[in-house]
């Protein structure tokens, strides 16, 4: 292939004058992890709560819960995105939505993009709460009930420790899957990684240097997640259950 | 900003379905009968017992996985002509349009994330099966072809429909190589007419429409062949 490579570019510096290539794809990873750790609070918070609800046993709460869970997982992340950041402050009190419209640049975009995600992340979490708590044997609750312990109780002290338990391993894949939706972001004009590392493209002309430098960065942040993310199941496992016995010795 | 003006959709939808909607379907449908052939081939290859097939086909799968759609899509999308100009030796890259660099991608990415799907489908297919195929003379691409693959595609067929309803949500992130897909179309309906909440409402409705039939349709047919077994 006919393609100069020149690796020398991500050390020179890029034309806003904050520093090298380097360095500005590096704050690229910074505001992609902020994005993405401040949708995932969002995302954990609202997800556990619509999860536990919609294994309640009021019927119109579990179809509340139903519906939250189709309407934002049907539309495409891009159209959430677009309807966070254009729609929203529209329907706002006109203050509060003039006042998100004038912040200052990184936030006026910030702000939508993880509202979009959290929530959009949110009912993934959901799917993954209500199933873990639907995968408790029916006993735990009925036990809870023949202790005295009332709905609100069992849910506390009996399932939601157990079901917490449980889905920490697929939790940690959908925590992956935030890190990399929040590229989409760049779509209303936040420089997180592949926004930045398109911008260099632009700048410098080094189209396959820029996207190269990217997609280590995303491989090696996968992999730190990764690790930390297997200490942490390692800690929590409940002991007894297959997934827990593979590096226990067997029991 | 004077209340929701209907008028711009009824203006404009003609164009939304003909020019959009045609490019979103035809973009889905070629990068899923693509992408499950090549996701088949890679789950066969990840599944290989020679140790190198197996490591190739399992790296490419991570790789892909591991790296946002949007970066993907960019990176094919500068790629693909420097490829196809080396290939056809012409000396410099050969621009191919966004639509055939959109199916590329597209194919090439959820091949990734269909080999999963078919590798657990494999492998949910009785041993005994592939013996016996073995027993009676069948080489592996006829064990393969005649015996495993077909019950490993009606076993996942739910979980691929599944993932081809994301497929078809993901094509409305070719928005970044500024392809006139149905969403596409609505930016550009929306920025022309300055309408960007009509647009966008008008827009996420149809996906929704179109996504939530299609699960819908697709639990029916879980259940269905739920209880054939």
């Amino acid at each position: 292939m006919n393609y100069n490579w020149n690796w020398g570019i991500l050390l020179s510096p890029e034309p806003g004058g904050t520093g090298t290539y380097l360095y500005y794809l590096i704050v690229g990873l910074g505001w992609t992890l902020a994005t993405a750790l401040a949708a995932w609070v969002i995302a954990l918070a609202i997800g556990s709560v619509v999860g536990t609800l919609r294994t309640t046993p009021y019927k119109w709460v579990v179809r509340l819960g139903n519906a939250y869970v189709e309407i934002f997982r049907n539309v495409p992340l891009i159209v959430q995105m677009f309807l966070w950041f254009f729609v929203v402050p529209e329907f706002l009190p006109k203050e509060l939505g003039d006042w998100i419209k004038q912040m200052p640049p990184p936030w006026s975009q910030y702000l939508p993009a993880v509202m979009c995600l959290g929530l959009f992340t949110s009912v993934r979490v959901a799917e993954q709460v209500k199933a873990g708590i639907q995968s408790l044997s029916r006993g735990q609750g009925m036990a809870g009930t023949a202790l005295g312990l009332t709905l609100g109780q069992t849910y506390r002290f009996v399932l939601l420790p157990m079901a917490f338990r449980i889905v920490l391993p697929p939790l940690t894949s959908e925590f992956m899957n935030v890190i990399k939706n929040s590229s989409v972001a760049l779509t209303i004009g936040l420089l997180e990684l592949t926004g930045r590392a398109r911008a260099m493209q632009e700048f410098s002309f080094k189209v396959f240097e820029a996207f190269a430098a990217a997609t280590v960065i995303y491989l090696l942040t996968n992999l730190v997640v990764v690790f930390a993310m297997r200490a942490l199941e390692r800690k929590v496992r409940v002991p007894g259950l297959i997934s827990a016995s593979a590096g226990a010795g067997g029991h | 900003m004077g209340g929701f003006d209907f008028d711009v959709i009824e203006r404009s939808w003609v164009y939304l379905f003909r020019e959009g909607m045609t490019f979103t379907l035809t973009l889905t449908f070629l990068a899923m009968v693509g992408g499950i052939f090549f996701g088949t081939l890679l789950a066969m290859m990840r599944l290989s017992k020679f140790r190198t097939v197996s490591v190739v086909a399992g790296g490419y799968v991570n790789l892909m996985r591991s790296l946002p759609l949007v970066l993907v899509i960019f990176w094919f999308f500068f790629l693909v002509p420097y490829i196809y100009g080396w290939v056809a030796r012409a000396g410099k890259p050969i621009p191919i349009g966004a639509f055939y660099s959109a199916l590329i991608t597209f194919t090439m990415f959820e091949a990734a994330y269909y080999c999963e799907i078919m590798r657990a489908g494999i492998q949910s297919v009785q041993r005994g099966q592939v013996w016996a195929g073995y027993a009676l003379g069948l080489n592996y691409w006829q064990t393969m072809g005649k015996v495993v693959l077909p019950q490993a595609f009606r076993n996942m067929l739910p979980v691929l429909l599944t993932q081809t309803i994301i497929l078809f949500q993901d094509t409305s992130l070719v928005y970044v190589i500024s392809a006139t897909d149905f969403f596409g179309a609505a930016a550009k309906v929306a920025n022309r007419d300055y309408r960007l909440v009509e647009m966008y409402t008008f827009a996420a409705v149809i996906y929704f429409i179109i996504s939530f039939g299609l699960s819908s349709l697709v639990k029916q047919l879980q259940a269905r062949i739920a209880i054939v077994r």
